[in-house]
């Protein structure tokens, strides 16, 4: 009897056979959730894997498309994709450049990347797992841990409020910005299909499930029991705007946090050049 | 504004960093990123009107770990590319210059060097990142830097500097300092059809990265660049000849790690040059940069003198030109170095020169301000009496 | 043969303009090799400015002024700074309404009014720069007019050229 194929593994790496992920993470929900998009863009606009540049940091998500994905991959240092990606997508401007990372990666120590990338609109698709937490170090307290939680470095509880990220990138000038949560597999598809067909930059916020590092420290546990947390405490943006702060404490806001249009970096220069009568290159 | 023109062939009379930036251009750059900061900040002005009317890109990043980042990105998109900085601005790239070395990425990098440390002076020329550029990013790797003196070769180290990044794919330092960068001089553009420029070596198409070596290859391997089919895999992680990351085979970690340098090391002499111009029992000045002018005007009036001076300047930095150091030694009756700081380069001229024959440092009077010929002169008939 | 210049003065008279277009008419047009440098305060209005110009029929080896054989003043500040490192037998061109009285050693001085003959002939304080640029060919001869006024023309401004010219021609004919 032969085992059928999964119906994304046409798009991953032949010799890749397993991930860097532990058991439950979020991580794969994620990758599925890029890979449908992509699978999907394929059917209705022709999209290949040939199409896209895979841009990623450090840190536990960084490994969703790298060495995974079966195109141009790019695994660079903490907290750079995104300025990497600015520069693959200024020399390629046809190309599709993607970014995975986490919330360490995105929002700490490449947080002012991320600020200027929104600001000048070039046209990425950022998918940013936040998982709460720093998984491959051990644990320690993140800019997005909520405030109050016992981490590694922060054994007395953090006392810091946590990043709404999201919101930050949509105040920056990101054209399309989202949150969802990998309770919400499918509405995570469709926002990051969505990023990839809008011309400029594009945030999608996936609030994640990591059940060693932040199920411990949460005492939350399992993975299961996180997803669960998710559904139970997931509250759309439309609803939660009518709500008071306090009645939004340990809330997760999902859906679109912005969807219009702005000048895009990469066309603009393009236009540039034409005006001056000049191809790329 | 209207389209910028670029300089004629022909003689000018301009600033070091103008000509740097016509000779990015000639060199074939189509991508520059950068964060203003005296005393290199010309150069981004220039290229900001020039890069659109050939074809290219200009980027302001938000600060200079960005700019090294996109330039490094812009490269994998198969575009000349390059940044340019001070001191500060170049500290702030170590990390990710190592990512450029160790994905051997063609990348050129100029440090216009200021005085330091810290703050420092920003419009005092100083050669002070000589050896940061070498050796400021964690690990072993290896850069190739070059060092102009003039205005004039700040417009041909740039196209050198490129040729050597395509050929060898590795990021490669031109390290003009301050003065000479706001200097004004002579500076003969030639056509560019003179102009002799060298292209990466592009892995085939129709491939994946399993069938191919794109990387650790001492003779270099062609890069797969992004956008062509190739499923390149690239990561600044330990990886195999493939572009595979392995944490776990030693073999791995340790070609990882040596065979970026031995690429470089063993094409050595297509990379070293210096200007060496003595003749056995002469008092040898080794200097480079813009002291290179000091040393040569004191050799020039010793000789006026009737006395046995002569001067090897380097025009590159890295790697370090050890055999061309230990040659003239060998001849010299003394070694006097010059450098425009307190002696970064003389560790690595002593090791070569030390066993051969007496080495003395000579910095400034005042440091950032360049040798007075005169006093270099003294200093040499001290040794010689 | 190889001759030291300096031109200074305070932000905004267009000394480093002058040492500029100096060594670019020398190079371009008077088949001599320059090396040009300056300095500024951080105020570019109002501080202290100047070009240092090396001449010589020889490519520069030493690209620095370390003592001057001709010194450009437009301040008083220039004099200060200045004349003390002047060589011996070294000329002083100074604008006689910046600067009253010469050090007493400085035997060839020359002045010009620079300021006045700017604002009052030219109804241009811009172009004083250009009127000691006349003054300094006139009596130095470091770089020939014609090499001179081609320079100038390249460097200023469209629809400029010809009152910069008439400012270079009247420092020539004004010079003590």
């Amino acid at each position: 009897m032969s085992l059928a194929e999964h119906p994304l593994r046409k798009y991953t790496r032949p010799h890749v056979k397993k991930t860097t992920t532990c058991p439950g993470c979020g991580n794969g929900i994620v990758a599925q959730a890029i890979l449908w998009a992509i699978d999907e863009l394929n059917r209705e606009e022709g999209l290949s894997m040939d199409d896209f540049v895979f841009v990623s940091g450090i840190g536990c998500s960084a490994w969703i498309p790298s060495p995974l994905f079966a195109a141009d991959t790019l695994h660079t240092t903490h907290g750079r994709p995104i300025a990497f990606a600015t520069g693959v997508k200024l020399g390629l401007p046809r190309q599709k450049v993607l970014v995975a990372s986490g919330d360490g990666d995105l929002a700490a120590i490449g947080g002012n990347h991320l600020i200027h990338a929104a600001r000048r609109n070039i046209d990425l698709t950022v998918v940013m797992v936040n998982n709460g937490i720093y998984g491959m170090t051990g644990g320690q307290t993140a800019p997005t841990t909520p405030r109050g939680l016992n981490t590694i470095t922060s054994p007395y509880g953090t006392m810091e409020p946590e990043f709404n990220v999201a919101a930050m990138v949509a105040a920056a000038g990101a054209p399309y910005v989202a949150r969802w949560t990998t309770y919400h597999p499918r509405q995570l598809k469709r926002a990051i299909k969505k990023g990839i067909q809008k011309q400029g930059f594009s945030f999608i916020e996936a609030i994640s499930q990591c059940p060693v590092q932040y199920g411990r420290v949460s005492k939350l546990g399992r993975a299961t029991a996180i997803l669960e947390h998710f559904r139970d405490h997931s509250l759309k943006l439309a609803k939660a705007r009518e709500m008071s702060e306090e009645e939004l404490a340990g809330k997760i806001t999902v859906g679109e946090f912005c969807d219009r249009q702005a000048p895009e970096l990469a066309s603009q220069w393009s236009e540039l050049r034409a005006r001056l009568g000049k191809e790329q290159g | 504004m209207k389209a910028a023109v670029r300089l004629k062939p022909g003689t000018h009379f301009i600033e070091g960093n103008l000509a740097l930036a016509e000779g990015a251009i000639a060199a074939g750059c189509r991508f520059m990123a950068g964060y203003p900061i005296t005393p290199a900040s010309e150069i981004p002005n220039r290229l900001s009107q020039l890069l659109p009317t050939v074809g290219g890109v200009f980027l302001q990043t938000e600060d200079e770990i960005a700019a090294i980042c996109s330039a490094i990105g812009a490269s994998w998109a198969g575009l000349k590319a390059m940044t340019a900085t001070s001191g500060p601005g170049v500290s702030l790239m170590q990390e990710n210059i190592g990512l450029a070395a160790s994905t051997e990425t063609p990348l050129v990098i100029v440090d216009v060097m200021r005085f330091g440390p810290s703050t420092g002076v920003p419009s005092v020329g100083l050669a002070g990142d000589v050896v940061q550029v070498a050796r400021g990013s964690h690990g072993d790797y290896q850069i190739i830097a070059l060092c102009p003196e003039s205005p004039q070769e700040m417009y041909d180290h740039m196209i050198r500097a490129f040729n050597l990044a395509e050929r060898f794919r590795c990021p490669v330092f031109v390290l003009p300092d301050g003065f000479i960068g706001h200097m004004r001089e002579q500076v003969v553009i030639p056509p560019d059809q003179e102009i002799e420029l060298a292209q990466r070596k592009i892995a085939p198409a129709g491939t994946t990265p399993l069938e191919r070596q794109d990387f650790l290859d001492p003779e270099v391997a062609p890069m797969p660049v992004f956008g062509r089919g190739r499923q390149a895999h690239v990561t600044s992680s330990c990886h195999n000849g493939q572009g595979m990351r392995n944490l776990t085979d030693p073999e791995v970690m340790h070609a990882f790690a040596t065979m970026p340098i031995e690429k470089i090391l063993r094409h050595r002499d297509q990379i070293v040059e210096v200007a060496a111009d003595y003749a056995p029992g002469d008092v040898v000045i080794v200097a480079y940069g813009t002291v290179a002018r000091s040393a040569r005007a004191a050799a020039q009036a010793a000789r006026a003198q009737g006395l046995a001076v002569g001067t090897l300047c380097l025009k590159t930095l890295w790697p370090f030109a050890d055999q061309e150091v230990a040659a003239a030694a060998q001849q010299a009756r003394a070694v006097l170095v010059l450098e425009n700081n307190t002696g970064q380069m003389l560790p690595y001229i002593k090791a070569e020169a030390a066993a051969h024959c007496p080495v003395q440092f000579l910095g400034p009077r005042l440091l950032g301000q360049i040798h007075e010929p005169n006093a270099v002169l003294t200093r040499v008939k001290e040794m010689m009496s | 043969m190889r001759t030291e210049l300096t031109i200074a003065g305070v932000g905004g008279q267009g000394s480093i303009t002058a040492g500029v277009i100096l060594g670019a008419a020398a190079v371009t047009y008077d088949h001599q090799y320059a090396a040009q440098t300056s300095a500024y305060s951080s105020e570019l209005r109002g501080g202290f400015a100047a070009a240092w110009v090396v001449l010589s029929e020889e490519p520069v080896l030493y690209p620095r002024v370390i003592a001057p054989d001709v010194l450009v003043a437009q301040a008083q500040d220039s004099i200060e700074r200045f004349a003390k490192v002047l060589k011996p037998q070294g000329v002083l061109i100074y604008d006689s309404d910046m600067i009253a009285q010469p050090p007493a050693q400085i035997t060839r001085a020359h002045p010009v009014a620079a300021t006045s003959l700017a604002r009052n002939e030219m109804q241009a304080a811009i172009v004083a720069n250009m009127i000691m640029l006349g003054a300094l060919c006139q009596v130095t001869g470091v770089v020939s007019p014609g090499a001179l006024e081609k320079a100038i023309a390249d460097a200023v401004p469209q629809g400029k050229q010809e009152l910069n010219l008439r400012a270079f021609a009247l420092g020539r004919e004004r010079v003590g």
